[in-house]
């Protein structure tokens, strides 16, 4: 099998600083992979970088998309990798106001993307979003509201369907529970985890949270220092961690 | 004409640099090319980009005729055309059909125009994503790859909001299939005259930008399936002249707050009340020369 | 009956007419010379003429006299006048270095080769009204320190430059971008940026350079050193392949030395904020400096504050007084045919929202 996204050798320097270095992994449909590390561990570099919104210095980020299969999305034109980030891939930003246009109703934050890949019938782009509201447990009366007025987990929901409503296939997530209260990331993770059960999607996780690992990922990687230190089926690295730093992490949750 | 200054104000190595703007635009229907606007003797705002059009296409046997609110009259049209006058001793006129250049703000003439004749809009803000998007930086990439999803998003809020598309004036237009493009701030009334036979160009002095629509463009109002586009206009005739077909200016008639409707284009009114035409608070033409006289 | 309105023409006309008595004032009172204007509102010729972007003094003052002393008006009739002139090349490149300085203080040494000059300053008048002024003063007569002829200035800037303290600027032989003859397209250079703020609105300028000091875009600017004299604007003359001296004008130089604290690359020194003004204004040239050491956070690989003083396109595109003023005043243009658009609008939509709670009541 193809896989959807295959990366190869990603790094990325910050003048003589070090963001990521010699990143390799294959992500096969609807597969979900986690990447956790703390803070200044390279993981949201990498996430920039596969995603097109920074740069390499080396490597390949090779999408199998739907016209021409795999092609390198870092020297794509960059009218291709734009038009591949808002029909195919989805970003979900950790705070819902880089990912959300503030001052545009629900309805029309979940209906631009469409409209962006030429949707011209307003009744059909409505009953999309309401459709996608419904999805993500927002009232249908809320569609006319900005998200100003929503709380921060109706928010990070919003920013979710207005992703997935181009049906993606790939969906990159940065922290998408940070910031949230306890109770309200795990009603975000449950509707995460229907979601990328029920469409079958295919995912790159960042996180700093364990828990989101495990419930969402199928597989993981460990990032330290902007070096990946240990991979693994995520049951099997958080169950029987090898790495010391993998280790370290994982009692560090234990412990709480 | 006043000698101290070249044929039109400026000079002609900046004309030349003008045209080729202007040849620029024509070739690229709706793409906003940018120019190095000059500083021209009227406050930017007023029509420096239009007058900066005008001087660069100009000939000596051309005969002007500049509109501000579709009349000849307004002070600004006014102003405009002595400056041309002065400047380029050219010959001017009321009449839309005997002009060969014509200036405008803010309208196109109700009577058709034809392959032989140029109108020349006046600019204030040439980016349609300007307000959804405040950076020249970020709008060029959006025109460049043609995202414009976002025009969309303001046009499906007005509907979500209003039940229409709540813009009344400067209400974007399609070129071609390809640039989203501000038709100044004409009324959408004047939308639907866009796919003409005269040559449209447009200057926007303080921006620095000139656009153009060559002759017979396909120009579409921004719409949605069921939501069409849709011109407007008022629902009565014209009090002086009695045109059914043409935008009408409101004005307050006293105290009590009695309004009455005329033609914006106060020319096509002319030339219908001298042609017999007598709107329901106008009198027959022949008496108004009278008094007049 | 109604007759449509006529008479935009006359009422033109009759308003300038209007408009020059009012400038000329009381015929009782002696009307202003040209010279007055320039001899003892040199400050407002001053700032017309740096404004203007156009060195000269006499068609400044006629422009402050004709706009009845509204500097911007001024200004605006020089830059108008000035689109109409010819132009015949690049000078080349001043060297305030070699200027005749009148003034010049620096804040970070308290001792420089040279010598501080305090020259014409306003800094430590009392600010109280001068009612011998009113009164017609007798002309009181200086001592003058440090005037034409004196040894020369060198910047204090080179003494920091020695010990490898202070960043040093690429010179550069290229002609710089002229946004008077080319379109404004950003990313500008710093040259660039430069012109534009030269040009650009005192009190914008000034409130700026306020806003970096207030934490909006911060950069601990030391006045270095401020100069003000006269420099000689020599031009090459392809003909004679040589420079020879056109004219000699008077500039304001501001230096800023601003902290740099410096990258894993780069050990820590000190960075220029850079401000020149024709004519005498300090205070532009200061917040001028202050501006441009802000600009400059990208190229120094500083953190974005999101300040405006940081912010390149804001601060071109609003620094132009003359774009600023023809735009914010021309709303005051006839907008019938719009505003006509939004009352059939706004007709339209209360008439559907009516008739929508209409029938809300009536189903209740």
């Amino acid at each position: 099998m193809t896989p959807l996204l295959k990366v190869e050798n990603i790094s990325k320097y910050y003048g003589n600083r070090l963001g990521c270095r010699n990143v390799s992994f294959d992500l096969y449909p609807g597969e979900v992979l986690g990447i956790v590390g703390e803070s200044g561990s390279g993981k949201s570099t990498l996430l920039n970088c596969l995603a097109g919104h920074q740069e390499p210095d080396t490597g390949e980020v090779i999408f199998d998309t739907r016209v021409d299969g795999p092609k390198d999305t870092i020297t794509m034109p960059e009218p291709e990798r734009r038009m591949l980030s808002r029909t195919d891939w989805a970003f979900v930003h950790q705070n819902p106001r880089d990912g959300l246009r503030m001052s545009v109703s629900a309805g029309g934050n979940v209906g631009e993307r469409l409209m962006a890949v030429g949707e011209r019938h307003y009744g059909n782009i409505r009953s999309v979003a309401l459709d996608w509201l419904d999805k993500v447990e927002i009232s249908e009366d809320r569609v006319d509201d900005r998200p100003s007025e929503f709380s921060g987990g109706m928010q990070q929901r919003l920013q979710i369907a207005r992703n997935l409503v181009t049906a993606p296939r790939l969906i990159f997530m940065d922290e998408p529970t940070g910031g949230l209260d306890v109770s309200v990331q795990a009603r975000l993770l449950d509707l995460l985890r229907g979601l990328v059960r029920e469409l079958g999607l295919s995912a790159v996780v960042v996180t700093h949270d364990l828990a989101v690992v495990r419930l969402l990922a199928d597989r993981l990687m460990v990032m330290k220092d902007g070096h990946v230190v240990e991979t693994g089926l995520t049951d099997q690295v958080l169950d029987d961690p090898q790495h010391a730093y993998t280790q370290l992490l994982v009692s560090s949750v234990l412990q709480v | 004409m006043n000698s101290e200054y070249n044929f039109a104000y400026l000079d002609e190595q900046t004309k030349r640099m003008i045209r080729r703007a202007l040849l620029k635009g024509v070739a690229i229907p709706g793409y906003q090319v940018p120019f190095a606007s000059r500083e021209m003797p009227m406050p930017y705002g007023w029509g420096t980009g239009g007058v900066q059009v005008t001087a660069a296409c100009l000939t000596p046997d051309d005969t002007l005729k500049v509109i501000d609110q579709g009349a000849d009259d307004t002070t600004n049209a006014v102003s405009i055309r002595k400056f041309f006058e002065k400047t380029a001793g050219v010959a001017v006129s009321d009449e839309t059909a005997k002009a060969t250049v014509i200036q405008t703000r803010h309208r196109i003439p109700e009577r058709d125009l034809s392959e032989n004749q140029i109108i020349v809009y006046q600019v204030p803000i040439p980016e349609p994503l300007r307000f959804l998007e405040p950076r020249e930086t970020e709008t060029r990439k959006m025109h460049a790859l043609e995202e414009y999803g976002l025009m969309h998003v303001k046009l499906y809020e007005d509907i979500a909001r209003h039940g229409h598309i709540a813009t009344s004036y400067a209400y974007p237009v399609m070129i071609e299939g390809r640039y989203v493009m501000d038709p100044s701030p004409i009324p959408k009334f004047d939308n639907p005259k866009m796919e003409m036979a005269a040559l449209q160009l447009f200057g926007a002095g303080r921006e620095q930008r000139i656009y153009a629509v060559p002759p017979y463009t396909k120009v579409v109002s921004l719409d949605f399936e069921d939501y069409p586009f849709e011109k407007g206009g008022a629902t009565q005739g014209c009090g002086l002249c009695d045109a059914q077909d043409s935008y009408l200016d409101e004005m307050i008639m006293d105290d009590s707050g009695a309004r009455m409707s005329v033609c914006s284009d106060s020319d096509y009114c002319r030339e219908r009340r001298d042609a017999g035409y007598v709107g329901e608070m106008g009198v027959p033409q022949k008496t108004v020369t009278e008094d007049a006289a | 009956m109604y007759v449509a309105v006529k008479g935009g023409e006359k009422a033109i006309d009759n308003a300038h007419a209007w408009l020059d008595e009012l400038r000329r004032g009381d015929t009782d009172i002696p009307e202003m010379s040209i010279a007055q204007i320039r001899s003892q509102l040199a400050l407002s010729v001053d700032r017309v003429m740096a404004e203007g972007s156009l060195y000269d003094p006499d068609l400044a003052a006629l422009a402050i006299k004709q706009s009845r002393g509204d500097l911007i008006e001024a200004i605006f009739l020089i830059r108008a006048y000035r689109t109409t002139l010819p132009r015949f090349g690049g000078s080349a490149p001043i060297k305030t270095a070699d200027m005749a300085c009148m003034r010049r203080i620096s804040a970070t040494f308290k001792d420089v080769p040279g010598g501080q000059v305090l020259g014409p300053t306003f800094d430590y008048t009392h600010r109280l009204l001068d009612f011998k002024l009113a009164a017609e003063g007798v002309p009181s007569k200086a001592e003058k320190a440090g005037v034409v002829g004196d040894e020369v200035k060198p910047h204090i800037t080179d003494f920091l430059n020695q010990e490898g303290l202070i960043q040093t600027e690429p010179g550069s032989d290229a002609t710089p971008p002229d946004l008077t003859r080319e379109p404004l397209e950003l990313p500008a250079s710093r040259a660039l940026r430069l012109q534009a703020l030269t040009r650009g609105d005192e009190g914008f300028v000034l409130g700026m350079g306020y806003s970096t000091q207030r934490g909006y875009g911060r950069n601990h600017a030391f006045v270095g050193e401020l100069r003000i004299g006269d420099v000689a604007v020599e031009m090459e003359i392809p003909e004679l392949g040589f420079s020879v001296e056109i004219a000699e004008i008077e500039v304001s130089e501001c230096e800023t030395v601003n902290q740099f604290a410096g990258s894993k690359t780069e050990p820590p020194q000190f960075t220029r904020g850079y401000g020149l003004v024709f004519g005498q204004s300090e205070r532009k040239a200061i917040s001028m400096a202050l501006l441009d050491r802000a600009l400059r956070w990208k190229e120094l690989g500083e953190d974005n504050s999101d300040s405006p003083a940081q912010d390149e396109e804001f601060v071109l595109y609003h620094c132009d007084n003359i774009q600023a003023t023809g735009f914010v005043e021309h709303i005051k243009l006839p907008h019938y045919v719009d505003f006509q658009a939004e009352l059939e609008l706004v007709r339209t939509l209360r008439k559907e929202a009516t008739e929508a709670n209409a029938q809300r009541e009536a189903a209740k």
